[in-house]
């Protein structure tokens, strides 16, 4: 295998790895923001619960995404040399912008939010949640920018065979990035509304922590219901963008070979790279025109419109997209089932309901995912749109040396992501039990609403003289 | 004004940051699997646990800082050290997650101490050969690497190596002296003047090797009068040495571990003169290797209105978790 393939293969699944984890950090990070403020002005014990478990998983989740982020900081260099010298000048100082407002502020007030209970005031600790919440968005709006770039660039010229940026306004909002930010916001919104969801759902069908656990199903749907529909129409007008800015990925994304009037929206085939053409194809005529174009004549480029060698591969940026698109659907389906049931006063006694959020607490990282090949598989065969092939930007390294580590990577994630789920399950079973070494963050809580764990604690407490 | 000279200062403090910083917390992990028992050890990693990922940052940082001010270092240096780098990182990552994993795992618990201290012992070795090969020096051709995929293994990078690995425990010592009381600080004190040794050890080495072998570096510590402008630092590298020595057998809290830092600064500051104007010896100054100067604006003024954010709330948090860690003191949240 040739270092081009083998270096993309590394860095996609690296890159493909860690992205699943901060798509939960991210969005999580926000519902710690809302539990914890709940709880501060209701006092209602169950708000407490539902932070203390869900800390928890935010804890052992953004260390995966630290450790798995600190590789591709570095895999830009190690893997794609060419790329960090020619586009060094716009990329590095992203980045290094993205570690010095985002990752530090985590950081910083992570270990204060995870330990800091008995060390600081309690309106202290939620300024401290507040601002890893915000650390965490910070992030993805510094690392979509750059990542806009490489799709839709602007505001930088070739000198010497660097990129420089000539206006930095150009360059943080290209065209592309309010729609890839918001996009990504809330993919890693819904995300965690459906483990969220999951989490709650598996309380209620136990029938343990029936507090915590109706409170963050009602917290989860609403979010689901409010960011599913929004995610459609976002994602709608990236679409659009996308086909003004990168015409040969929507036709890679529609499986469109020849430029058409009227094109179809294919809603399943398997599209053959060689032979340039489609299998199997079911469609429903003039939808993709409707859609891309909002006439059911309008034009729709094809990819024969450029040369074989400009294409992206098609196969996986047209599956991709179909997985992304049908789930997203399924998340609109899910959120209008939770919000009927909710005003029918019967969210907690369905357990057909139920047992569907808990079948559907991964989908989000799979929507993700799968959004994610096609707008990056559907970049190729550039690294920066039109200006940096891939192939131009790879390390003058040995095949063996990223063959080798490669497969160090993929042993090394997939142990530790068996390990990381493992562990989440067994936190699930635990239950957001409430310890009783941090008693100051327990004070203040309304008799009688403590889970039963503490009960014992607390009695021990009121009879000390 | 020279942006170059200040974005290079930049990543002189940040590398020195972390060097500092990660050099405790793995230094900690370096040291564990000899620590005397499972409570000394919850009671060690208990004392790191709150600000290791903060550390660690400035390891990215460094990265971050080195692609966007000095991008064709970076594009040079990687894959120069890819593998490494890959150890670094692939070490780094077993450590990180050991943090969490170990506190929830019962049976597998030994697993992941393993991981741990494994990690940290690499990650600090493989620092080691990334500096030792830098030294060495770097085979460029135009705007690429041109060397091997071995050409940082030699006896000089593995010595080297060593070194950090004996530099990281010392620091990590004095960090369980400042932070311990008992088996553990006890235990703390003794390994702290064993890995003083070995990191004297590296230091000489490296102070002795790099002049014979490169007639650059020998003409900056020793062409002219520079041998008299220089002493002060090895002169100061053996005070600090001596008397980190002495507080240690005294069974100092506080000082031990600032002597250490400060023997880490002066073995920097040394390298820095040895290195000085290179990014990527031989043939790489930091003006080369400089990013355009609309990046290097552009990062210099988010420098200058985050990295002092920056260094105030690390302070801060640093300050919440002051104090003695006492055994039992869980780490679970």
């Amino acid at each position: 295998m040739d270092v081009l393939l083998l270096a993309r293969g590394q860095f996609g699944f690296t890159v493909g790895f860690h992205i699943l984890f901060p798509t939960l950090t991210i969005g999580l990070a926000w519902f710690l923001v809302w539990f914890e403020s709940r709880w501060m002005r209701t006092r209602r014990a169950y708000w407490l619960e539902l932070y203390r478990f869900w800390v928890k998983i935010f804890a052992l989740t953004f260390g995966m995404g630290v450790v798995s982020g600190l590789v591709l900081s570095y895999q830009f260099g190690t893997n794609f040399s060419r790329f960090s010298d020619m586009a060094g000048p716009v990329m590095g100082p992203l980045l290094s912008v993205e570690v010095l407002t985002a990752f530090f502020v985590e950081a910083g007030f992570l270990g204060i939010m995870l330990f800091g209970w008995d060390k600081v005031g309690p309106r202290l600790h939620f300024v401290a949640t507040l601002l890893v919440a915000i650390g965490t968005t910070n992030s993805a709006f510094w690392i979509l920018s750059a990542n806009s770039f490489m799709h839709t660039p602007q505001g930088a010229e070739w000198i010497d065979g660097q990129l420089v940026p000539t206006d930095w306004w150009a360059v943080v909002f290209n065209p592309s990035f309010p729609y890839r930010l918001g996009h990504m916001l809330l993919a890693s919104a819904l995300s965690t509304a459906l483990v969220v969801a999951g989490g709650s759902a598996w309380c209620l069908r136990r029938n343990l922590y029936r507090g915590a656990g109706l409170a963050g199903l009602r917290v989860a749907i609403s979010v689901l219901a409010v960011a599913a529909p929004l995610q459609i129409l976002v994602g709608d007008l990236h679409g659009l963008n996308v086909r003004e800015h990168q015409p040969v990925k929507v036709a890679a994304m529609e499986g469109l070979w020849d430029t058409t009037a009227g094109a179809p929206l294919l809603l399943f085939a398997i599209p053959d790279q060689d032979a340039q053409d489609n299998r199997f194809e079911i469609g429903i005529p003039k939808l993709a025109s409707l859609i891309l174009t909002h006439d059911p004549d309008g034009r729709v480029q094809g990819l024969r419109s450029v040369a074989p060698q400009d294409r992206p591969p098609v196969l996986p940026v047209f599956f991709g997209f179909r997985v992304m698109v049908g789930l997203g659907l399924v998340f609109l389906l899910l959120g209008a089932w939770g919000v009927w049931r909710w005003i029918g006063g019967r969210l907690e006694t369905d357990s057909r309901l139920l047992s569907t959020f808990m079948v559907c607490t991964p989908l989000g990282f799979v929507a993700t995912l799968a959004g994610w090949i096609v707008a990056e598989t559907g970049r190729q065969p550039w690294l920066v749109h039109g200006l940096i092939r891939t192939a131009d930007g790879i390390s003058p390294v040995s095949a063996a040396s990223v063959a080798t580590s490669l497969v160090l990577f993929v042993i090394a994630y997939g142990l530790l992501l068996l390990t990381y789920l493992y562990y989440v399950f067994v936190l699930v079973r635990t239950g957001p039990q409430l310890p009783a070494h941090h008693a100051p963050a327990i004070r203040g809580a309304r008799a009688g609403e403590l889970a039963d764990e503490v009960e014992p604690f607390v009695a021990a407490r009121r009879t000390e003289p | 004004m020279d942006l170059t000279l200040i974005l290079a200062g930049v990543i002189v403090f940040g590398v020195g940051a972390y060097v500092i910083l990660d050099g405790f917390d793995l230094g900690v992990g370096i040291l564990f699997p000899l620590m005397p028992d499972e409570v000394a050890r919850d009671t060690a990693i208990a004392s790191i646990a709150p600000v290791w990922d903060g550390n660690e940052t400035w390891l990215i940082l460094g990265g971050a800082v080195l692609f966007g001010a000095f991008p064709l270092a970076y594009a040079v240096a990687l894959p120069a050290f890819y593998i490494p780098i890959m150890g670094l990182l692939l070490a780094l990552i077993f450590r990180g997650v050991a943090f969490e994993f170990r506190i929830k795992a019962r049976a597998t618990r030994h697993w992941w101490n393993r991981a741990f201290a494994t990690g940290s012992t690499l990650a600090a070795f493989c620092q080691g050969l990334l500096l030792g090969g830098l030294l060495e020096g770097v085979k460029v051709e135009g705007r690429t690497f041109s060397g091997g995929p071995l050409d940082w293994l030699t006896p000089f990078s593995l010595v080297v190596g060593l070194g950090v690995v004996g530099g990281y425990a010392l620091l990590g010592a004095t960090w369980l002296n400042l932070k311990t009381t008992g088996a553990l600080q006890h235990f703390a004190r003794r390994k702290a003047i064993q890995a003083l040794g070995l990191s004297l050890l590296g230091l000489a080495v490296v102070s002795i090797y790099t002049p014979l072998k490169f007639p650059d570096v020998a003409q900056r510590w020793f062409g002219g009068t520079h041998w008299l402008s220089l002493s002060p630092v090895p002169l100061a590298t053996a005070v600090v040495a001596v008397s980190l020595f002495r507080e240690v057998r005294r069974g100092a809290q506080y000082a031990p571990f600032f002597y250490a830092i400060a023997l880490f600064a002066l073995a920097y500051l040394g390298i820095g003169i040895s290195l000085w104007p290179h990014i990527v010896p031989p043939d790489l100054s930091i003006h080369d290797a400089a990013a355009p100067r609309t990046s290097q604006r552009f990062m210099l003024v988010a420098l200058v209105f985050s990295l002092p954010m920056v260094l105030i709330y690390t302070g801060y948090a640093y300050w919440v978790f002051r104090g003695k860690v006492r055994p039992g003191d869980g780490y679970a949240h």
